[in-house]
């Protein structure tokens, strides 16, 4: 069924048992929402120097949005900023495919659980679902670290 | 099959919907159960649409050619069909805009920029209700914002209908405007209007109905309502997209001042000033939907033919049967009124706590069309503690074989992520 796609186990997974959800201690914090769907998300981010030593998070949404946020805790806490924004530039580059992309060994790679995603890019109503916990960590970041170094890095 | 009575024969109905045949996902029938979204269209508005292009088209209220007045007379003819339609006493009351939104927009700027007595300023009060469509609550926050003027509304009651207790106190001296909806497209609620327009007549305040989910759905008197103004679409009752209807008193329509400035909306024009068409088409700045108001005609003559009492029967019905099977569904939790007492075919409800999104996307997969999130209408999500609702709403062509349909579906969604 085209829905397994979609739903992997491992996103489904992720759902139920989310990584690293609640709010802690954090250098900044972002409020983003997805306004067609009402998902919410509450996301700080805790560096020390260029090293991503939390992620934390509160919000409401779908499991798509839930589960990326847990999956985005997992595979970003303890990098380095310069891998982190590769995983991260990697993982919408997959969701923005329309489903065109089949992950190879190199995508799953860098993305671990993430690649679980690729099913759900197929679905443009629910791109952003994915996207939003991600969205909110680049901007979190870009606020930590001051916006105009986060930006250099990231281009 | 399930017979309740007072059910159309949809089956004769559902020939004139070609959209209602397709498959999607390869193989699965369509169930279209987003209809407080937008309806789908008949063959007859359809057809009206394709043969106004190819026989007519022109531009309206301009050129002495043939095609300008016959173009003229269709639009002209559709604007008695909707007067007809509402019971207005004038045709020179209906107004076309683009949807229900810029025909609420409008009012609020009408009264914006209007000098006394109706103006809307820093001393004077809106009142709206929570239950308000986001389209009846910005343009109220703008005019506020712009003005002054204080924002007021009636809460809800924990099943889903106006809080009226302090009517006296919401609605009093200084308020001058009363916007509320109709049926409501999240709870399906149908509101109280006279206890609302005799309150507002006690203290001289403009009442606005938005009827967007009503005119669709039942026989729409203005005459009756009592209103001041009234507004809806006509993409959910069967029209195009892209035509609305704001109806006016033609006093207030005379008094008001124009909104929008431009071609149609004049008398005389000069580089110094201008004078203004009479209502309506002093609020028809620019070439008018013109297509579009035809293709609206066509859709109430194929309503008025089977009838809006029937249609108004059919959907309660259909309702009835609906939230006494949806709330046979474990964990299924009908957010609005729980019986088809006073209220319309919309029904919202959460699924334990199984994201809307996720129960849609389940639904979709098996064919089933139905609306999910916050419905353009978030502070009722936020009054009932919930993220968003799955909303299923029904039209003339539904029938109690797709309710159950979406019962079944309902099940799929809590085994899938039970």
């Amino acid at each position: 069924m085209k829905l397994d796609s979609m739903y992997q186990e491992v996103i489904l997974d992720h759902y139920k048992h989310p990584h690293g959800r609640g709010l802690r201690d954090g250098d900044a914090e972002v409020h983003h929402v997805n306004p067609t769907c009402g998902d919410e998300i509450t996301l700080r981010v805790k560096y020390e120097g260029s090293q991503i030593t939390d992620v934390s998070y509160e919000g409401q949404g779908c499991s798509i949005s839930q589960a990326s946020a847990s999956v985005l805790n997992e595979l970003l806490v303890g990098k380095q900023l310069a891998e982190a924004q590769k995983i991260q530039e990697t993982f919408l580059e997959l969701m923005q495919s329309k489903g065109r992309i089949e992950p190879d060994d190199a995508m799953e790679e860098i993305l671990e659980d993430a690649v679980a995603f690729a099913g759900v890019s197929k679905y443009p109503a629910r791109v952003k679902c994915a996207l939003l916990s991600w969205m909110a960590w680049k901007d979190a970041t870009a606020q930590a670290l001051g916006e105009a170094d986060a930006e250099r890095k990231t281009a | 099959m399930t017979q309740l009575p007072g059910l159309l024969d949809t089956e004769a109905i559902r020939k004139d919907f070609p959209v209602l045949d397709r498959l999607v996902h390869d193989d699965k029938k369509l169930v279209y159960l987003d209809n407080a979204a937008t309806s789908q269209k008949p063959r007859q508005v359809l057809d009206a649409l394709s043969e106004y292009y190819e026989r007519y088209n022109a531009n309206v209220h301009r050129g002495v050619h043939v095609l300008a007045e016959e173009a003229t007379a269709l639009y002209e003819g559709a604007r008695d069909k909707v007067a007809t339609f509402i019971n207005a006493p004038s045709r020179d009351e209906v107004i076309f805009t683009k949807n229900a939104s810029e025909s609420l927009n409008l009012v609020a700027n009408m009264l914006g920029w209007a000098d006394e007595p109706y103006r809307v300023d820093h001393e004077t009060e809106i009142v709206i209700t929570e239950m308000e469509h986001h389209s009846n609550i910005v343009p109220w926050q703008l005019l506020s914002q712009r003005t002054g003027a204080k924002l007021k509304w009636f809460g809800l009651t924990d099943d889903g209908r106006l809080d009226l207790s302090n009517i006296n106190e919401v609605i009093n001296e200084k308020t001058k405007i009363v916007s509320f909806v109709l049926v409501s497209n999240i709870l399906g609620t149908f509101n109280p209007v006279e206890a609302i327009v005799r309150r507002a007549q006690e203290v001289g305040a403009l009442v606005l109905i938005d009827a967007s989910q009503a005119a669709p759905h039942m026989p729409l008197d203005v005459q009756a309502l009592q209103a001041d103004f009234v507004a809806f679409t006509g993409h959910k009752m069967c029209g195009p997209t892209g035509i609305g209807v704001l109806w006016g008193r033609q006093e207030l329509l005379e008094d008001l001042p124009p909104f929008l400035g431009g071609g149609e909306m004049i008398e005389t024009v000069s580089m110094h000033s201008s004078t203004y068409a009479p209502a309506p088409h002093k609020f028809e700045a620019g070439t008018p939907p013109i297509a579009q108001a035809v293709g609206l005609g066509a859709a109430i003559d194929y309503l008025s033919a089977i009838g809006m009492e029937k249609i108004a029967a059919h959907e309660h019905a259909l309702t009835e049967y609906a939230v006494k099977r949806l709330q046979e569904v474990p964990d299924l939790k009908i957010i609005g009124p729980t019986t088809a007492e006073d209220r319309g075919a919309a029904i919202s409800f959460t699924l334990g706590d199984i994201h809307p999104h996720d129960v849609g996307q389940v639904l979709d997969e098996q064919g089933i069309a139905v609306r999910v999130g916050h419905h353009c209408a978030r502070p009722v999500c936020l009054r009932y503690g919930i993220p968003a609702t799955t909303r299923a709403s029904f039209y003339l062509y539904s029938t109690p074989g797709e309710i159950d349909a979406l019962v079944e579906g309902l099940e799929h969604v809590r085994n899938f992520f039970g």
